[in-house]
């Protein structure tokens, strides 16, 4: 093996962690008034507009932005590709962190937290989020699973039952491993199901029967880009080496997952004839323009030389256009493109949910460098040959 | 246990090609009651009186309102049912002159719909809506969790939300007097009180065959559309109208039920779970296939 996980040492306390526990208090004293006044004392939410950034951001983005856990174990751990596995405990930690936010962005944003398991034992097998749901919750637990061996190998001789989950896990992992990557793949193409029963509220840059299969390839396509995005950022912030031999292979996939996702959407659009309203200047096309050009086109063309795959710089701004591409595309989907007819004004986020999402992006930083900092997450540095 | 997990995988794989032969074949159905009740509401008729607001306020035990019944000056700008109303009565000036050459208000009462099958109980993630045997879509406290998605379906932005409750808000909309109607078999507190008729109870198929027989014996009266009979595959409260339906704040609606495409997706790709069973084994036999190729290789170089 070429990987040798270990914890960094690096200060845990910098500028940047306390800049985070500050948004981070933000977001949960902002949290005390929505469980005292209500969704409507934090929120600009109506009845015409049901659903904002917590749903169309925290909820929609995350799972996207997750799809490095599944896709990295494919390649790594199914695929057999082991050369890659330097990248599967940091992806897989993000995912994991991902997901428990993606739990807890739910449980504050329906109205009844308290009911939250009463998908489990009432079951309506028609709704997508039904299903959605199941599939989270699954996942997340997956997910956990998956990194009890990293628990373990540093505080396996401590908790004893953290050993042994380990002995256990390393006969039966590859059946998580496989769960993860199958679980995936439902609930990130269900989720883009969860709007097409709404084609009179969706525009039609985006309303197509199509979402499911858009959903599920943009996540495909975004999930290694995601991985590169993340380790660039961990390794320049805590000084570690780039990685490069990792990631500069790894965006070679990217060019096909992308390069499907574009083809798919634009021959939809094409075949939709939506592209009409392509240049009207609303506020709907312009966005859509923005994620589509930015967020996929340009991306995909800069991946194509290898000038830019094998510079750190560039590697990384591409893969940082994709990632806000597909976010984008996820924003777009539930708030931008989401017209109500009867509504008498627009939906604009409060403070109060930005400053929740904010707290939330904050937390999973936080914990993200808690993690590599104890334990044995990131194998950059001792990687090199 | 390496041999045995490529036999248990092989096992997987053939179980995977079972399932994989989906019952799909089977097109969408609509799962509309045969003979539901409905209303039609003639918008001809319609005085604009407010006393169906008033009705469905007493019936349905919701609190006080802010300007009482009998004030009209409510209508000079649009309302929309909400958490404490399920049913307003807008006013509309479509440019239509009355005898005496003024301009004639034209009055809508607006509530849920009762589709036939209703966006929001497929969308429903509890079950917690539902499409009775009656013709009513019925709501039931305690199943929701409050997720708000049959509102993100509704076409008709109906069902509302008491987002001032912290802890247990509900989903609030016109029940059809479920209760009413059901156990006690009388009319719908709105339909009940119309001193004008405006508003007719009874089988949603009969109902129908009367708007028409309204609109065949006096057609300048009319326009020839009876709302509710094709919109979004049908819906039990259905609308007579004497000015085009755009003009008075109905929206065109597809005809095609909006939950056909979704349920069609997840029926088609979910049931008896054929495809994630079938993407299991897939992934399982080509995870066994790598392993025991980088184990061989690893042989190789060990030799
Ligand atoms: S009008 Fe809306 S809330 Fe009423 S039944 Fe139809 S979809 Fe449901
Ligand atoms: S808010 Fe309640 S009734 Fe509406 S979809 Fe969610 S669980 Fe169902
Ligand atoms: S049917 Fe009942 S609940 Fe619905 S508007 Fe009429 S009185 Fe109100």
């Amino acid at each position: 093996m070429t990987h040798d996980p270990k914890p960094v040492k690096a200060p845990f306390w910098t500028p940047g962690t306390l800049v985070m526990l500050a948004f981070m208090a933000a977001g949960a004293l902002t949290l005390v008034f929505r469980y005292t006044f209500g969704l409507g004392g934090v929120t600009n939410l109506n009845n015409h507009y049901p659903w904002g950034i917590w749903i169309g951001l925290d909820v929609a983005s995350g799972v996207a932005l997750a799809a490095g856990g599944f896709t990295t174990a494919f390649l790594a751990h199914i695929l057999g590709r082991h050369y890659y596995e330097a990248v599967t405990r940091p992806a897989l930690l993000t995912a994991a962190l991902g997901y428990t936010f993606v739990a807890i962005a739910v449980f504050v944003d329906i109205g009844r937290s308290w009911a939250i398991w009463k998908p489990i034992f009432y079951q309506n097998h028609t709704s997508a989020l039904f299903e959605v749901a199941m599939c989270v919750m699954t996942y997340v637990t997956v997910l956990w699973i998956e990194f009890i061996p990293v628990l373990a190998e540093r505080l396996g001789s401590r908790i004893p039952l953290l050993a042994f989950l380990d002995r256990i896990l390393d006969k039966t992992m590859w059946i998580f491993i496989i769960l993860g990557v199958v679980l995936s793949c439902m609930h990130q193409s269900s989720l883009g199901t969860l709007l097409v029963i709404a084609p009179t509220k969706v525009s039609p840059l985006w309303y197509t029967p199509m979402l499911p299969l858009l959903f599920l390839t943009s996540a495909f396509a975004v999930g290694y880009p995601m991985v590169i995005a993340e380790t660039t950022i961990a390794t320049s912030s805590l000084r570690l080496e780039s990685e490069m031999n990792v990631l500069s292979p790894l965006s070679r996939f990217t060019i096909l997952t992308l390069g499907v996702y574009m083809a798919l959407k634009l021959g939809d659009l094409i075949m939709r004839g939506a592209y009409a309203t392509l240049l009207d200047g609303s506020p709907q096309s312009n966005s859509f323009l923005v994620e589509m050009g930015l967020g996929v086109v340009v991306p995909w063309f800069m991946l194509l030389f290898g000038t830019v795959r094998r510079s750190r710089r560039l590697l990384f701004a591409a893969a940082l256009m994709i990632v806000g591409g597909v976010m984008l595309n996820r924003f777009n989907v539930f708030v931008v493109s989401f017209k109500a007819p009867y509504a008498t004004e627009p939906y604009y986020p409060a403070i109060g949910e930005i400053l929740v999402t904010a707290g939330a992006v904050a937390t999973i930083f936080f914990l993200y460098r808690l993690f590599v900092t104890w334990f044995p997450v990131l194998s950059a540095r001792r990687q090199e040959v | 246990m390496k041999v045995s997990r490529r036999v248990f995988l092989g096992n997987l794989g053939a179980l995977g090609a079972a399932a994989a032969v989906p019952d799909n074949a089977r097109a969408w159905e609509s799962k509309a009651p045969p003979a539901p009740y409905g209303c039609l509401v003639d918008l001809t008729r319609c005085v604009g009186c407010r006393k169906c607001e008033q009705a469905c306020n007493e019936v349905n035990k919701l609190p006080e309102p802010e300007m009482p019944f009998d004030d009209l000056t409510v209508m000079d700008r649009l309302r929309r049912p909400d958490h404490r109303s399920y049913t307003v009565v807008n006013r509309y000036y479509t440019g239509r002159l009355d005898d005496r050459d003024r301009l004639a208000p034209t009055f809508v009462k607006v509530q849920c719909m009762h589709c036939q099958d209703p966006a929001c109980v497929s969308a429903c993630i509890t079950g917690a809506l539902t499409k009775k045997e009656n013709g009513t879509v019925h709501y039931d406290v305690e199943k929701c969790i409050g997720c708000r998605y049959c509102m993100a379906a509704c076409p008709f932005e109906i069902p509302a939300y008491e987002y001032h409750e912290p802890i247990t808000p509900r989903v609030r909309k016109c029940t059809f007097c479920y209760e009413r109607v059901e156990q006690e078999g009388k009319l719908p507190g709105c339909a009940s009180i119309c001193p004008v008729e405006a508003i007719t109870f009874g089988r949603r198929n009969d109902l129908l065959g009367q708007a028409h027989a309204r609109i065949d014996n006096d057609p300048a009266k009319y326009v020839d559309h009876v709302y509710g009979e094709n919109e979004v595959g049908g819906t039990s409260w259905l609308y007579l109208s004497g000015v085009s339906f755009a003009k008075v704040g109905f929206h065109e609606m597809p005809t095609e039920p909006m939950p056909k495409v979704t349920e069609t997706i997840q029926s088609t790709m979910f049931s008896y779970l054929w495809s994630p069973i079938a993407l299991f084994a897939a992934l399982g036999a080509l995870m066994g296939f790598t392993s025991r190729r980088s184990r061989s290789k690893e042989d190789d170089h060990d030799a």
